[in-house]
């Protein structure tokens, strides 16, 4: 594969799924009705989860604060309906770890709403924009879910000189982030242009993966009204979306192993985060929804959905017609790199992008066998490590080894599991070896 | 608390991601390949008669046999149903004299499997590749069967001498045409050029075979056989007619790119592929025997480990 692809911007390595997008590519989001029960987590970002400023009874009001941030890698939490706090209480989690939770039961009759004063986007400052992503409760809405207000905020003596949306949506299945482009492209559009102002940047790029042509033709349309932004056509291909990736196709530069995309200049913003920037700034509205793709041979109806942040799983299930005997994986993210759920009492958050139901037939599982040194998954690391060794490394416990192999480099993108003949869960054991090297080098430094 | 809707009971797998997998497998790899060495196969009973079918026959069913009954006795599951031994079988048979013994080559192939295969451990684990291992073992055995040699059945030549051989001791050189299309003496598969080339861009195509491999052969066989024919044309062959005599095509194409034996990374390969060029080109101009792809390849095939250990790729945004 690698003969061919001297054709579009892209970045070495990297594997081909298939991507069963048609299921839901044409369907136009829905507003899902509000659940009668919301679980809202005090944490649904990386940092100190927020401090709850209701009590059990309290009455709360659709978009007011139920919890406050503590300390700075923080964010607000707000209310995603009217209605009454039943508990806080340890809940399950998509994450598969229960987490501390305001559980706040609808009600229709509460009345009133909470907003922020809506901005001028041509005239606000870029310290307005960072604080007002900051009280909205915003997270980027790629997985690892950062507090945004952070990413704009990039310390001083860092030039930054780009800002790429990520439009890639690499992971199979997904289609929120091409319906976001297609329904709201204004919004990506000037989403995008808040974030240059707020970090204080001349250039924007989207990337836009090949398989998206009428993304691409709808955004190039609204990006001509902006000067310095500008779409780029990227070869289709798994893991592109990651931020390194992304980072080298668009711009050609590589981010060094343990840095961050500020160190090479450049901020990556995800196109669900730029939605939720215009929401809060152009509208007020604080993040109240997860935008967010059902789909999969497993859910009987496909559907992409406008979701309250809370809504158990289960509901967003029904909703969308119920799971089909068949179903064997229930997945929080993408099929690459989402969770497997047990539990769907566990509710949608702020950065949950799609619910995958699958198919023993769509997972295609095969008995493993030994390695046969073809190198498939030295072809495909996207950041050139040789994961046959790490695994085998990881399996003997010889993690030594495994860290003069830069294990810790590795960011778990499941590239070379998915590309193994062989099917020996490779990442599967360098996660393991991962976190027992991680482990070990902080031992280390205490000792 | 729990929602409103009680859970119904599902039977959900808990694995952790990727939840999906390419359409790659062991077995299916190994089949691919089998396809792959269809034209050799017909190349060989074209040029040379029926009679090498019932060779192909012996050695895949032998290879088999050997590692089932292997299998069997070390309690371990048997799974010859991979395809693995029945690609060694195919492969030895191929780089076979023409009408060669069914005896010999069944000695050959239970060496094959048992020694060049199973007793590093099966699939794999070995570090030379089986089906050259078999060959070694019956030239060494039988010097005299391996180089009897048959007239292919379209050719009008009274020697039977292997271009090699022939240019070795009496400095004849082949005409290249029929060179590649394998109208010339040598072992049934490797002849000709065209059928090798045809199932070995099959396999590059559809990604089973590292093209490195085969292009670092090529490259490192037209360069290093080049240097000494600049040197001295009357003295040394050109060096298309490296590429094409003998073993060369069937080595860069189905011999040097086993996944198991050759180098995991792409740099490698490149160095690998080089060196068994380098090694063949050494053999054919100074060394006692006319041909030295096996041994090139075997030679090679035991600095893989070492070749693994220093080719660490550049990890992505490092700076050397």
């Amino acid at each position: 594969m690698s003969l061919f692809s001297f054709a579009k911007k892209t970045f070495r390595g990297g594997v081909h799924p298939f991507e069963h997008k048609e299921m839901t590519e044409n369907l136009a989001f829905e507003i899902m009705p509000d659940p009668p029960t919301v679980i809202v987590p005090l944490s649904q970002h990386i940092g100190k989860q927020a401090t709850p400023i209701v009590k059990k009874g309290s009455v709360v009001s659709l978009g007011s604060v139920v919890a406050e941030p503590q300390g700075f890698v923080s964010i607000p939490i707000h209310s995603p309906v009217s209605g009454k706090v039943m508990n806080i209480h340890r809940e399950p989690n998509t994450s598969g770890y229960p987490k501390d939770a305001i559980i706040i039961q609808t009600d229709t009759t509460i009345e009133g709403s909470e907003k922020f004063e809506p901005l001028n986007y041509e005239t606000i400052s870029g310290e307005a924009i960072r604080e007002r992503v900051r009280i909205a409760g915003l997270v980027g809405q790629g997985g690892a879910a950062f507090p945004t207000f952070i990413k704009l905020s990039p310390p001083d003596g860092k030039k930054i000189d780009y800002v790429i949306l990520n439009g890639c949506e690499c992971e199979p299945y997904l289609t929120r982030d091409y319906r976001l482009m297609l329904e709201k492209s204004e919004d990506v559009v000037v989403g995008l242009n808040l974030i240059m102002k707020a970090v204080g940047v001349e250039n924007g790029i989207i990337g836009i993966e090949d398989n998206k042509p009428e993304a691409i033709e709808k955004l190039k349309g609204v990006a001509t009204r902006f000067k310095n932004i500008k779409v780029e056509v990227l070869e289709t291909k798994y893991p592109q979306g990651a931020e390194k990736m992304l980072i080298r196709a668009c711009v050609g530069r590589e981010v060094p192993p343990g840095k961050l995309p500020m160190d090479a200049g450049v901020i990556v913003q995800n196109i669900g985060t730029a939605t939720a920037i215009y929401d809060a700034v152009v509208k007020g509205e604080p993040q109240l929804y997860a935008a967010l793709t059902v789909t999969g041979k497993g859910i009987n109806s496909p559907k992409n959905l406008m979701v309250k942040v809370g809504t158990p799983l289960q509901e967003v299930l029904d909703y969308c017609g119920g799971v089909k005997e068949e179903a064997v994986k229930v997945i929080v993210g993408g099929p690459m790199m989402g969770i497997a759920q047990f539990d769907f009492s566990a509710p949608v958050m702020k950065a949950t992008s799609g619910i995958v139901v699958l198919t023993k037939e769509e997972v295609n599982e095969h008995p493993e066998t030994p390695c046969l040194k073809c190198g498939k998954c030295i072809e495909a690391c996207p950041i050139n490590l040789v994961p046959t060794k790490l695994s085998r490394y990881s399996q003997l416990e010889r993690y030594e080894d495994a860290e003069d192999l830069n294990i810790t480099s590795c960011m778990e993108c499941g590239t070379c599991t998915f590309t193994c003949p062989a099917n020996i869960p490779l990442v599967q054991w360098i996660r393991l070896g991962k976190q027992k090297v991680i482990e070990l080098q902080k031992e280390k430094k205490t000792a | 608390m729990s929602t409103p809707t009680a859970n119904p009971v599902y039977k959900l797998e808990l694995t952790s991601s990727p939840h999906v997998h390419s359409r790659w497998n062991t077995k299916q790899a190994m089949w691919l390949v089998i396809i792959s060495l269809l034209p050799p196969v017909v190349a060989s009973v074209l040029f040379y008669g029926f009679y090498q079918l019932f060779v192909i026959l012996v050695s895949v069913g032998v290879c088999v046999g050997t590692e089932a009954l292997i299998k069997k006795a070390r309690h371990k599951e048997v799974t010859i149903s991979d395809g693995s031994a029945a690609i060694t079988g195919l492969l030895l048979a191929l780089i076979l004299p023409p009408n060669f013994s069914l005896f010999f080559t069944a000695i050959g192939a239970i060496f094959a499997i048992a020694i060049g295969k199973e007793i590093f451990g099966g699939l794999g684990y070995n570090i030379f590749n089986p089906a050259l291992v078999g060959r070694a073992f019956l030239q060494a055995a039988f010097p005299v069967a391996m180089t009897t040699w048959a007239i292919p059945n379209f050719s009008d030549a009274v020697s039977k001498a292997t271009p090699l051989a022939a240019f070795k001791f009496e400095k004849i050189t082949a005409d290249l045409g029929a060179m590649f299309m394998g109208n010339i003496s040598g072992s049934i598969g490797e002849t000709s050029g065209l059928a090798v080339l045809l199932g070995g861009i099959f396999l590059i195509v559809i990604g089973v075979v590292n093209w490195r491999v085969p292009l670092a052969m090529v490259l490192g066989v037209i360069v290093f056989g080049g240097i000494f024919w600049l040197i001295d044309p009357s003295k040394y062959p050109n060096p298309f007619f490296h590429l094409l005599a003998g073993g060369f095509m069937f080595g860069a194409f189905y011999m040097a790119t086993d996944w198991v034996t050759s180098p995991l990374t792409g740099k490698g390969m490149w160095m690998y592929g080089g060196g068994i060029s380098l090694i063949i080109v050494v053999i054919r101009l100074f060394g006692g025997l006319p041909e030295g792809v096996m041994y090139a390849i075997l030679f090679m095939n035991g600095f893989v480990p070492l070749i693994n250990k220093y080719t660490k790729p550049r990890v992505f945004g490092e700076v050397k």
